[in-house]
């Protein structure tokens, strides 16, 4: 008797089992051509073939860099950014670091780096007591809805950091070429 | 050449901590990008900035591709002495463009 019932069961197993994953791979690969042809501005290659994004390992890894092994605390650094931006080709920020700048006690560097864009590395500043206070402007691209990550380097060589999840409306990568 | 634009203070007390705001008009391509036939446009960063103070560096950065176009920085300096402020960017291959502004410290 069993096998009166079989067929529609089995047929509406492989029905379910196919149907969902049939879709979801044509969606996903239809965005991938958009996002492809939105891109690279309808050349023919339908998949996108994006520079290696800056990972969180590779920010670990730039952060590394600039400060070593040393413990990094916040505090003491202001990160000023908008944290809704509708374009990331231009992204003002201000950093600032709570110093007295005096020859003793100043900042060394300021290092500024970012999670996605293809690479970490926003922008390195050289201080010193020369520059009276510890603060700069400046205008960044993002590539995505990000965190952008500051760490300044006292002359005591502590490193302080501050950070700040930005969304972005629209990306960088879009833009539009002249 | 570029066009840049310099703000520094005609004038100033000694020891004023004055704001210094630069902007050169350059691209800034990143090199990942690609023109309408798909070729890969080159890269062409301005790597490195730096503000000389009558013959002292008083402030210098490193920039990377993620810096918008037309780079603008704003910093401050002790204003110490009546002298000159030259800004200098250097790009990938080397090439440097210089601007400067004069300043009256009282």
């Amino acid at each position: 008797m069993w096998w009166l019932f079989s067929p529609p069961c089995i047929t509406k197993l492989e029905v379910m089992d196919i149907y969902p994953h049939h879709t979801a791979a044509t969606r996903r690969i239809f965005l991938t051509g958009v996002g492809g042809l939105i891109c690279s501005f309808g050349v023919a290659p339908t998949f996108v073939v994006r520079p290696a994004e800056a990972t969180p390992a590779s920010i670990a890894a730039a952060i590394r860099e600039a400060v070593g092994e040393a413990p990094v605390r916040q505090g003491r650094v202001k990160l000023d950014i908008p944290p809704l931006v509708e374009n990331g080709n231009t992204v003002s920020l201000t950093v600032s670091v709570d110093s007295p700048m005096t020859e003793q006690d100043h900042v060394k560097s300021i290092h500024i780096f970012n999670e996605k864009n293809p690479q970490p590395n926003v922008a390195i500043f050289h201080l010193g007591p020369r520059v009276g206070r510890a603060r700069v402007s400046m205008r960044i691209r993002l590539a995505d809805s990000q965190k952008v990550v500051v760490i300044a380097r006292l002359s005591d060589d502590s490193f302080w950091y501050d950070s700040v999840v930005v969304m972005v409306t629209l990306a960088a990568c879009l833009e539009d070429l002249r | 050449m570029a066009r840049a634009l310099i703000n520094v203070p005609r004038k100033a007390q000694r020891g004023d901590v004055i704001e210094i705001k630069t902007l050169l008009s350059h691209p800034m391509e990143t090199g990942y990008r690609r023109d309408n036939v798909g070729n890969p446009i080159p890269r062409d960063i301005i790597s490195r900035f730096v503000c000389v103070y009558n013959g002292t560096e008083v402030f210098q950065a490193d920039l990377f591709p993620a810096v918008a176009a037309n780079p603008f920085l704003s910093f401050f300096t002790v204003a110490t002495e009546s002298g000159t402020l030259e800004f200098r960017w250097t790009d990938d291959h080397g090439n440097t463009q210089t601007a400067s502004a004069s300043i009256e410290v009282e």
